[in-house]
């Protein structure tokens, strides 16, 4: 029914991995870099799916839940720190947090 | 009794490291009576011990503490033997050593190193023990080279100002030269013998060399270079006068009473291997002769009071050494003992002097101390009197005139030897009577402050009796024949052999060398007393010589030449060479390094994200290359 | 069948270029969400439908909307657009490109000599991948139990406003 090749399924999770990378090595705001990260995270769930699905069995259904828990819990910390340092720095530039430099 | 002997070097050890690991700490009070006391006590052992040992009339007594070091077949050990040489050695060393910490509580009273100086008084109290007492030769080097450490701490005592750190260095690198020709002696030595046991050697040396032999030469030869830079004698004179920059106590102990006196116990032990290489024993003799007469001549143009007793120092070793040359050795022995006394007693009361007047140190401005200090000026004054030898009231009259006989009428003595020693009495007699009237007599030119307190006068006291009477234990033929200290000494050191036909002169040789002493003291009170006036033209015309006198007969200037400015030179030259790059570009390549690197910190975190990758890429292909 | 995976996969690339080459933060996140829905579809076709909607659910409907959320509380204004213009250049996309290039073939080309095997997925139904999360898997629950605990017990903290202290004589002068 479905001939699509496992092939094509895990360059589609690499090509919108490497995206995401891109995103998060040009953008300068914060929050941006988080929406990047999210991106990153969802190419290596389909990554699972599709292992998975290659051997029939729900392991990397399983293993996609688990990311996509991590995911939750690390968007809502990552949140709340990027408030936080708003209200430091007044910016969101994401260069202006160097004081840890040299 | 004998069983204590351990305790004569231990006690003032014991002392100093309570001293050394207080740290000025203690009071005054406490720190003088472990000071003073530890070597007091141990004067104590060593009287007791030393009667015992007379009155038993044993040779020789060896006590064996533990084994040093066993290497192969060579292990010395930590042994200590008492003969006849060695108690006369340690009675001085402890008795006049104790006398001199007396004096130190009232002299050194308002200094702020007073626990460090008697810290490191004992300390070299316990090293000269250890270096008279040793039974081994490396035992020997050990106090040797404790006593030069000593002398070094002691002399740059006052480390505030420059010159008294320079004059301890020069004084240490002068002693090193010595104490290297003494190590290659002593390696020499064991690789000939296989021991370095002093007993063992004494026996075996003579089957192993015949007199003459090259080997007994040299290793003679090298002993006499470690003798030579402990006890100031030509070549290496240059440091004692120099050295007088420490304390007067330290002047007294070190550089008068004991540790010069160590090249002269070196020779003396050592007596076997100079007897079989006779050429040897004659340069001992040689260098003793002209050492006496340059530091003669040089005392007589001296300004410094202590100088001028520094010089005469290195003239009076120079006796001893003279003594040794000829193979007279209980009469070195005799003059270093009343040697010790009155040159300690002159260093002592040249030391109050000194501090009465506010620490002036040049004669030609004191003056009329004579009825202001009289305990000072008697006792400086007996001591004056034992130095030049005046006749049958001092003990130095009977210890140095026994040389001076022997020096013409020894196997081994020459005419040369005789007169160098007779100029030299004739000279020791100006020069030292010269510092009395310049010194006591004549009008005040420097207020006297307070006088002296009790604890420096008593030992002045104690030493001006001992330098009286100290000579009686040894008349010559002449007065009686009195020879308890050969007679004491015979086991150990052999008897002086007389040439033929010479015992009758004796007498009338004394009387030349009690004239002599007596015309220097009327020569003396001549210029400096009754026609002051003619000094200066004598010093107008005389002014080169006086000048090349001064300063020890250029040797200071010679030195500089020869050693001095080119090793300056060498280092100056070798500032910038090959070595030294390789550690700058270490040193370079370090902070490049650092700059770099810390380039990769610029707090920037999308630059840490571009890490990452570029380290994954890596990983990758790394894999993608061992597959 | 594999004509909707390659629509979608298409359409999912096409957002997710759309979603890193945005000025506004808004209208990247409505890409993204494009993007999430396109790798539902994808999800569906490899046999996954409890994950498709999973992923629709919590992704798209949680996360993205929490960022939504937190980008209103930020109270940002216009010049935050201006100032993505400024830092979003042409320049900037070379280097990151050209590394993330060589990253891509490297994937690629293990994938690609991984060997093919083409199949038929079945599907995974959720009843098949309840049982295996609480069986085999029951430890990662607890786990993923303990890890939303913690995420909100830090968002909640780190995620105050501390009160300002202010001198208690200020502080009359304020009432």
């Amino acid at each position: 029914m479905n001939n699509v090749p496992v092939e094509a399924g895990l360059i589609l999770a690499g090509i919108l991995f490497i995206l995401g990378l891109i995103s998060v090595l040009i953008r300068r705001n914060i929050i941006f870099m988080l929406i990047s990260v999210e991106i990153m995270l969802n190419a290596a769930g389909l990554a699972f799916i599709v292992a998975g699905a290659r051997w029939g069995q729900p392991d990397g259904q399983v293993m996609f839940i688990f990311i996509v828990t991590m995911a939750a819990a690390e968007v809502s910390v990552g949140l709340a720190l990027i408030l936080q340092i708003y209200h430091q720095i007044k910016t969101l530039d994401g260069d202006a947090a160097n004081r840890m430099k040299g | 009794m004998n069983e204590f002997l351990w305790l004569i070097p231990a006690l003032p050890l014991a002392g100093a490291l309570v001293l050394i690991l207080t740290r000025g700490n203690l009071s005054r009070t406490v720190a003088s009576i472990i000071g003073a006391g530890s070597v007091g006590m141990a004067a104590i052992v060593a009287i007791i011990i030393n009667l015992d040992f007379i009155s038993s009339g044993q040779q020789a007594y060896h006590q064996v503490l533990w084994t040093w070091m066993n290497v192969d077949d060579f292990s010395p050990a930590f042994a200590f033997y008492l003969d006849a040489l060695s108690v006369i050695f340690i009675f001085v060393i402890t008795f006049v050593g104790f006398l001199i910490h007396i004096y130190s509580i009232g002299f050194m009273a308002d200094d702020s190193g007073f626990s460090r100086f008697f810290a490191f008084l004992n300390l070299f109290v316990c090293s000269m023990l250890i270096l008279v007492l040793a039974d081994n030769l490396v035992l020997l080097y050990l106090g040797w080279e404790g006593v030069g450490l000593c002398s070094y701490l002691l002399i740059g005592f006052w480390y505030d100002e420059e010159k008294n750190g320079y004059a301890a260095r020069k004084a240490f690198i002068i002693t090193r030269v010595g104490d290297t020709a003494m190590a290659i002696g002593l390696f020499m030595l064991f690789s000939t013998l296989g021991t370095l046991n002093i007993q063992e050697i004494l026996t075996q040396a003579p089957q192993a060399w015949t007199v003459g032999s090259q080997t007994a030469i040299a290793i003679a030869f090298l002993l006499l270079g470690g003798a030579v830079g402990k006890s100031a004698q030509l070549p290496l004179q240059t440091w004692l006068p120099d050295a007088m920059a420490g304390p007067s106590p330290v002047s007294a102990l070190i550089h008068a009473a004991t540790m010069v006196t160590a090249g002269v116990y070196l020779i003396a032990r050592m007596h076997v291997i100079f007897e079989l290489a006779p050429v040897a024993q004659l340069w001992v003799g040689i260098i003793g002769a002209i050492t006496l007469l340059l530091a003669g001549f040089s005392a007589l143009t001296q300004f410094d009071l202590k100088r001028v007793l520094a010089y005469s120092t290195i003239s009076q070793i120079g006796y001893m050494f003279l003594a040794l040359g000829i193979g007279a050795w209980s009469s070195a022995i005799f003059h270093f003992m009343i040697h010790a006394f009155f040159k300690a007693l002159l260093f002592l009361g040249a030391g109050a002097v000194i501090m009465v007047l506010h620490h002036e140190h040049d004669m030609f401005k004191m003056g009329g101390l004579k009825n202001k200090l009289p305990v000072i000026y008697w006792t400086f004054l007996i001591g004056a009197a034992s130095l030049a030898a005046l006749p049958f009231i001092t003990a130095g009259f009977y210890s140095k005139d026994q040389i001076l006989w022997l020096a013409w009428a020894g196997e081994k003595g020459n005419i040369w030897f005789y007169l160098a020693a007779l100029i030299g009495a004739l000279v020791t007699s100006i020069y030292t009577f010269r510092m009395v009237f310049l010194t006591f007599f004549g009008e005040e030119k420097t207020h006297v402050g307070h006088g002296a307190g009790r604890l420096i006068t008593i030992p002045l006291v104690i030493l001006a009796v001992l330098s009286l009477l100290g000579g009686f234990i040894e008349l010559p033929h002449t007065m009686g024949h009195v020879t308890l200290l050969s007679d004491f000494l015979q086991p150990v050191l052999p008897d002086v052999v007389l040439r033929p036909g010479t015992e009758q002169s004796e007498w009338w040789m004394q009387g030349i060398a009690a004239i002599l002493c007596l015309l220097g003291i009327y020569v003396a009170y001549f210029f400096y007393m009754k026609r002051t006036d003619l000094r200066a033209e004598i010093k107008g015309a005389t002014y080169e010589l006086n000048r090349f006198w001064f300063s020890g007969w250029g040797f200071d200037a010679l030195y500089d030449i020869l050693f001095v400015q080119p090793f300056l030179y060498l280092a100056r030259t070798n500032k910038n060479d090959f070595l030294d790059k390789i550690n700058e570009g270490m040193v370079t390549g370090a902070n490049f390094f650092h700059k770099t690197f810390a380039l990769t910190q610029n707090g920037v975190m999308r630059w840490y994200i571009m890490g990452i990758v570029v380290g994954a890429i890596l990983i990758l292909s790394l894999g993608l290359l061992l597959h | 069948m594999e004509a909707t995976f390659y629509i979608s996969s298409a359409i999912a690339i096409l957002a997710t270029v759309m979603v890193i080459t945005s000025y506004n933060m808004i209208h990247a996140l409505i890409y993204l969400i494009v993007s999430f829905l396109a790798i539902a579809v994808v999800f569906f076709v490899l046999g996954a439908p409890f994950i498709a909607a999973l992923e629709i659910i919590i992704y798209a409907g949680a996360i993205v909307v929490l960022v939504i959320f937190v980008i209103m509380m930020l109270n940002l204004r216009d010049e935050t657009v201006a100032e993505e213009k400024t830092w979003l250049t042409r320049e900037i996309f070379i280097f990151p490109a050209i590394l993330s290039g060589i990253l891509l073939a490297e994937l690629v080309y293990i994938i690609v000599n991984a060997g093919s095997t083409p199949l038929s997925y079945p599907a995974i139904s959720p009843s098949e991948v309840g049982l295996s999360l609480y069986g085999p898997y029951v430890i990662g629950v607890q786990l993923s139990g303990i890890l939303l605990m913690s995420g909100i017990v830090g968002a909640y903290h780190l995620g105050r406003q501390k009160k300002k202290v202010v001198h208690r004589f200020l502080e009359k002068i304020e009432q």
